[in-house]
């Protein structure tokens, strides 16, 4: 747990405007808040695993530390060096190398790759921008990548529509793996591959991890997946951070009642497992007008009058544990 | 589990004759479902599972056509049905909730005109009844003010909602047999376990039989009496679920088992290598054998068939006999 710090991000806030419809009086309606106040850091070669249902504000917070979606307000630090100082400089060679160091892996691996060019062409040109090794010795590179991730030489010559999605996604993590970052978010990498072929994958990042000395952020909705691959897991709720905990500690200890709720309701593949689920009433509501006091108030069965007036603050309630929950006591 | 078989099917073969040459989707494939149970229809994309659905009903979309097999539903052979006497059959004895309620819902007609043009399809009653009747159904499923939410349009409800309002077009006529072909896939967990709480309850107090279509073990144990699990086209192994995950038989059930990460332990995942395969070609003798562990010569160029391991335990693997494969409840 005492390892160097590879990624801190500190209060981070990403509202998108929403406008009326219309074309000359656009009005501003209001603000999605996607991202709310989110901090947490990540040690270097572990995994962070953000897990939340759709609209938590996972993926969004993925983008903004990454630059690809400017952060309202926050700061992120790599290795020390403030992300956003970085890209807002006039420096290009800089913010280059910067985005050397952190890649992205995504979900669809359908859509994710030219269906134009060929395999050995996606995963040299990330050598072409960044020029990271010797022309002469690219085309080696890229055959050594190819074995690293499981696929033969022959494939180099392939083009993206000649491969199944598992295969698929084994080219992206090649082309990620290929300027050698430190770092790498994996946006739901495993979520649209078949049963069997999820874990291949999975034990590929855990081996590469295992080889290179990775930093995984890893992001899913899949509980069952989080708890196979993560170090440490955040659990996201309507943009915020509900409870962090290292993975074991938060699969043995649920504090808050949304994990509660939220693991209570997989189902386990063993039938004489079926317990009865914490069935959640309603829907995640919407993050424009996110409810008032403790977010999660309104579908929660333990919420009282404190619930709905006051924020709860994100505390620590066991070593390393920490949860938002008026009610923290209560529930460990 | 009363053993009163409600749809038995045999034999089927349903292909796909594509520019490309033809998909053997389903080749060879028998099932029985029992009134009042749940069998869970296991497998992968390609498996056959959702082919097998669609043939029963037969909707099987062009260029596919069901070559061969019998279907009997409630001592009726459905094959040799006319198209209109399917029409009479589909929805109101047999009906299918598929996986992605938005583009199963027609976006451009209200979930009112949707549910009425069921119930009056099937039964003769007035327009004002048949409204009255739909609300009752929505308000079954919980969708919460039916009696002004059935007037709205599909993109006005949330994924979870759509699905809801899915299973109400489904529930409208009080099918005997219900498909559920992955109908909580693109849902988030806590909606899934909504959703799945819902069919259940409905199962038991509508007293109907339910074949679930599913990849996930875990909803399997959830849900099902029975398991079937399907590869490329053909049935692998049939047993009662408990005895599935206890002591599975097939090396494919044993390894779907072990490749499926688990929420209530962390163990090494155990890869099944290489990818599902070809259907136009697929591989002889036994289909799994090129990403089977325990493949042997006779693997590769016989085809086996099922085998009775108990009364109500089939297998079709070669080695099933002399093979100690582990289960999936192992702590």
């Amino acid at each position: 747990m005492s390892g160097k710090v590879l990624l801190r991000v500190e209060e981070l806030v990403k509202y998108f405007p929403v406008m009326s419809r219309g074309i000359l009086l656009k009005k501003m309606m209001g603000f999605v808040h996607a991202v709310d106040n989110v901090t947490f850091s990540i040690e270097e070669g572990r995994t962070l695993a953000i897990v939340g249902e759709s609209g938590s504000g996972k993926t969004t917070t993925a983008k903004v530390i990454l630059n690809l979606e400017p952060p309202t307000s926050g700061k992120v630090f790599f290795e020390g060096r403030d992300v956003y100082k970085v890209f807002g400089s006039k420096d290009e060679a800089e913010a280059l190398a910067l985005r050397r160091q952190m890649q992205l892996i995504f979900q669809n691996p359908y859509s994710s790759l030219d269906p134009r060019m060929t395999v050995f062409d996606i995963i040299s040109e990330p050598y072409h921008i960044h020029g990271n090794i010797p022309k002469e010795k690219v085309t080696d590179y890229v055959y050594d990548l190819l074995k690293m991730v499981g696929l033969e030489d022959y494939h180099a010559e392939r083009y993206p529509h000649e491969f199944s999605g598992g295969q698929r996604q084994r080219i992206c993590i090649a082309r990620a793996l290929a300027v050698q970052p430190k770092f790498i978010i994996a946006d739901e990498p495993v979520s649209s591959l078949d049963v069997s072929i999820r874990a291949q994958i999975l034990n590929l990042l855990s081996d590469l991890q295992a080889k290179l000395g990775l930093t995984y952020l890893y992001i899913s909705h899949d509980l069952s997946s989080v708890r196979q691959i993560s170090h440490e897991v955040a659990v996201m709720y309507l943009g915020k951070i509900v409870e962090f905990a290292e993975t074991n500690e938060l699969f043995n200890y649920r504090i808050h009642p949304y994990t509660q709720a939220l693991i209570s309701a997989v189902p386990i593949p063993d039938p004489k497992k079926r317990t009865t689920r914490i069935i959640l009433e309603g829907e995640i509501p919407s993050p424009i007008t996110p409810p008032s006091g403790c977010r999660f108030h309104t579908r929660c069965q333990y919420a009282m009058e404190l619930c709905q007036e006051k924020e709860p603050t994100l505390d620590e309630t066991r070593r390393g544990h920490f949860s938002a929950c008026h009610y923290n006591s209560k529930f460990y | 589990m009363g053993n009163e078989g409600l749809l038995q099917v045999s034999g089927l073969r349903t292909f796909f004759f594509t520019e490309a040459g033809v998909v053997k989707a389903v080749d060879g494939v028998s099932l029985h479902v029992d009134k009042r149970e749940t069998l869970g229809l296991v497998g992968e994309s390609g498996s056959g599972k959702s082919v097998t659905a669609l043939s029963v009903l037969r909707i099987v979309p062009r260029p596919g056509r069901i070559v061969e097999g019998r279907i009997e539903f409630d001592g009726q052979d459905l094959l040799a049905k006319r198209e209109d006497e399917m029409r009479g059959i589909r929805g109101s004895s047999i009906a299918i909730v598929f996986q992605d309620p938005i583009s199963s819902l027609n976006p451009v007609y209200s979930v009112a005109s949707q549910l009425t043009e069921i119930i009056r399809l099937h039964q003769r009653i007035g327009k004002k009844e048949a409204l009255e009747k739909a609300i009752k159904i929505l308000e079954i499923v919980g969708i919460p003010e039916p009696e002004t939410r059935i007037h709205e349009y599909p993109h006005q409800f949330s994924g979870g909602m759509k699905q809801r309002v899915a299973v109400a077009r489904a529930l409208a006529c009080e099918p005997r047999l219900l498909f559920a072909d992955e109908p909580t896939t693109n849902l988030d967990v806590t909606i899934q376990a909504q959703v799945l709480d819902l069919m259940k309850g409905l199962k038991s107090r509508l007293g109907m039989s339910m074949v679930m279509i599913t990849h996930d073990m875990g909803i399997i144990a959830d849900m099902a009496d029975r398991v079937t699990v399907l590869y490329a086209g053909q049935v692998f192994e049939n047993a009662p679920t408990k005895a599935l995950f206890d002591s599975p038989k097939q090396p494919y059930t044993e390894a779907l088992l072990a490749a499926v990460p688990r929420l209530d332990q962390k163990r090494t995942l155990r890869v099944i290598p290489g990818n599902i395969p070809n259907l136009i070609e697929p591989p002889p003798g036994c289909r799994f054998h090129p990403r089977c562990r325990y493949a042997i010569e006779r693997c590769t160029n016989q085809i086996p068939t099922l085998e009775e391991v108990e009364p109500s335990h089939t297998v079709a693997c070669h080695r099933w006999r002399e093979l100690e494969l582990t289960g999936g409840t192992v702590a």
